[in-house]
């Protein structure tokens, strides 16, 4: 599937710093990421995701990308 | 006992202590206690410069087991430093690609030495006891290095001037004194607990099964990391060549499982034959349960007592980041110990080897944290986003990036250091590249003095690496308090010499003098002064530290930059090099007061 709005090439950081090592942006981004659903139980965990994806979406603002990331997202579900 | 190797059995003759009269303490510059490889590097170290060392095991013979297998890149240079580099990669087995499977199917590599012009692979694989064994033997070697086996350390009494240790032989019990104290005696550090200090962190709920085989089998020299696969369903599996055809296959067991019942031979064997098929013969070499934290001391340093390696910090297998760290703490130790006791730089430069690995520490249990919460998923949730990043990484790029099996041990790059001086505003003309002041020099190939060699070969002690003419003549860094070696970096080519054939190319030699060129406590003799002209004959030298006509780089003598400039003098020189030895405001006399 070819996207032409959505970024699928690694793309976490911070604007204008260079990590010394590739993997480090992505691997404090999952980090992050699994620390914000620490001590919840899997309902809660599950309300923090749709809250999550309802932030994030409205932060990208542009509907051609969501388009493509929901596209993407639904692959072989 | 293994198929493949017989351990050696180490004797020490009858302390000569026991012979002394009552109450008579002989006295040691430096104890090292716990004959592992980063004890046995750091005595290798201090004895190299010229220190008497003793060093005191409480067994006689080297790793039981093949334990830690990865040797990084930085860990071969520093044992080339230290005269062991070559018969590890000799009998090692070299690799440099890591490939991560979900099932069956790949999803992720990684390769640790993209680029050519290194002279030592990004890891080489060797079964612990032969390290130990290569370490011994050129310990052995060393006529400063006394090493005492089945000598054990039963109290340590520290004081302001050193420590006062308890030694159990088997003909008897003595004590002596040491002025410093090295201790290395492994993650249950019995010399820790003596002195009641903490070391805190976090314990994995998880148990993983090690079995080394012996078998032949045509697979490539690379690490094989399985999530999920078929033969070993919803947990993960490792796959490493060793030497002697030994291969190690590390199964995750989850927290629940029986160490003693699955180490037992019948629950062993069918999990392989499931993973290599019915067919492969093999023969079971080692197999060991075991369960890992990642916890540090505060402090590295506690006035005369120095800790090193697992003793000082452990951290989870991925990464390899155990015994590569307790590598890097030595090299970047020995130097500092070594100028302090000679009286050249101040005490103050001991607590400088405390800022710096603590700091490589957090970094080495912040990424073998992260792997291993990646591998052993804590919740439902967490589950469910690794095995998201893992279903999407074969389509996406980005979750490839994700996919975390390991990070692979490197050189921390110092960049806090107190000792560095920082970049001048050098505006356009700034320094491209990764050699910051703190970061591991890079090697490259060089040629010196006709000889085919490489970069990190020449660097044994502060060193001024210069591109082209510079503003700094040695004659004015001649009263300098170490010895400060110079080399002059030129162009292939350049100043007359004929670029070499395949046919005239020699090999420089591979292992270092038994002694630095500069002796200890020699003063800094006029013929250090004299640069030595190095050859760039790719241009990676010039490219890797962006150096430019007029640039100079001062480098530790653990290879580390410490400072650089586009035009240097000699009263930057000297604050620098005050600034690397421990003296904070860059004078080199220690500030006293009027």
């Amino acid at each position: 599937m070819a996207f032409e709005h959505l970024h699928t090439q690694p793309h976490l950081g911070i604007p204008g710093r260079r990590p010394l090592r590739a993997y480090t942006p992505g691997d404090t981004f999952y980090e992050m990421l699994i620390a914000a659903h620490d001590g919840l139980d899997d309902e809660a965990s599950q309300r923090l995701n749709a809250r999550l994806v309802l932030l994030l979406s409205n932060h990208i603002g542009d509907l051609r990308v969501l388009r493509e990331a929901f596209a993407a997202a639904r692959q072989g579900l | 006992m293994l198929s493949t190797y017989t351990y050696p059995t180490f004797s020490s003759p009858r302390a000569p202590e026991l012979e002394d009269a009552p109450g008579q303490l002989r006295r040691h510059p430096v104890v090292v206690v716990g004959a592992g490889p980063v004890g046995l590097s750091a005595a290798i170290d201090l004895a190299q410069r010229g220190l008497p060392v003793l060093l005191l095991d409480d067994d006689d013979t080297v790793s039981v087991g093949s334990r830690g297998l990865c040797y990084a890149k930085r860990t071969l240079e520093v044992l080339d430093r230290l005269g062991c580099g070559q018969p590890v990669v000799d009998k090692g087995v070299t690799w440099n690609v890591g490939r991560t499977f979900l099932d069956t199917k790949e999803v992720f590599h990684f390769d640790l030495l993209p680029e050519a012009g290194h002279e030592r692979p990004g890891m080489v694989n060797l079964q612990q006891y032969y390290l130990e064994e290569f370490l011994v033997k050129r310990a052995q070697a060393l006529p400063g290095l006394a090493l005492r086996w089945k000598h054990k350390v039963t109290a340590v009494a520290p004081a302001g001037d050193g420590a006062t240790l308890t030694v159990q032989t088997a003909d008897g019990e003595f004590r002596l004194q040491a002025d410093w104290l090295v201790v290395a005696d492994g993650a249950r550090s019995p010399i820790r607990r003596m002195l009641g200090l903490d070391i805190e962190g976090k314990v994995f709920q998880d148990r993983f099964l090690i079995a080394d085989v012996v078998m032949k089998a045509d697979f490539p020299a690379e690490r094989w990391f399985w999530f999920d696969p078929p033969f070993h369903p919803g947990q993960s599996v490792l796959l490493h060549r060793e030497a002697d055809n030994v291969w190690r296959i590390d199964f995750q067991l989850g927290w629940d499982a029986d160490p003693e019942a699955e180490k037992r031979p019948e629950k062993v064997i069918p999990r392989i034959q499931a993973m290599l098929g019915p067919e492969r013969e093999f023969a079971l070499e080692w197999v060991s349960v075991y369960t890992f934290q990642c916890r540090r001391m505060k402090r590295f340093r506690h006035g005369r007592v120095l800790f090193v390696g697992d003793a000082a910090h452990q951290v989870s297998p991925f990464g390899a980041r155990g015994a590569n760290s307790g590598i890097q703490d030595v090299d970047n130790l020995g130097w500092k110990l070594h100028l302090v006791i000679d009286g050249r730089a101040p005490e103050a430069l001991l607590d400088s080897y405390d800022a710096e690995r603590t700091v490589a520490a957090d970094e080495n249990i912040l990424n073998s944290t992260r792997s291993t919460d990646f591998i052993t998923p804590k919740t439902a949730m967490s589950r469910r986003f690794r095995n998201a990043v893992l279903e999407m990484a074969r389509d996406f790029p980005f979750a490839r990036a994700l996919v975390n099996s390991g990070r692979l041990s490197v050189a921390t790059h110092l960049d806090d250091s107190p000792l560095n001086t920082p970049d001048a505003d050098a505006g356009d003309d700034a320094f491209a590249g990764w050699m910051a002041p703190g970061a591991p020099l890079d090697d490259a190939p060089v040629r010196v003095g006709g000889r085919d060699g490489w970069l990190l070969r020449q660097i044994d002690g502060f060193t001024l690496l210069c591109f082209g003419p510079t503003g700094v003549d040695g004659a004015e860094l001649a009263d300098v308090p170490v010895p400060l070696r110079r080399l002059r970096v030129r162009p292939a080519g350049s100043a007359g010499s004929t670029a070499p054939t395949a046919q005239t190319i020699q090999t420089a030699p591979t292992t270092p003098p038994t002694c630095p060129a500069t002796p200890a406590g020699a003063g800094p003799a006029t013929a250090t002064f004299a640069p030595t002209e190095v050859e760039d004959v790719q241009g990676l030298v010039a490219r890797r530290l962006d150096g430019r006509p007029g640039t100079v780089y001062l480098i530790r003598p653990d290879q580390h930059v410490v400072a650089r400039w586009r035009r240097a003098d000699a009263p930057a020189l000297r604050a620098a090099l005050a600034r690397a030895l421990g003296h904070p405001s860059g004078d080199p006399a220690p500030a006293t007061a009027p």
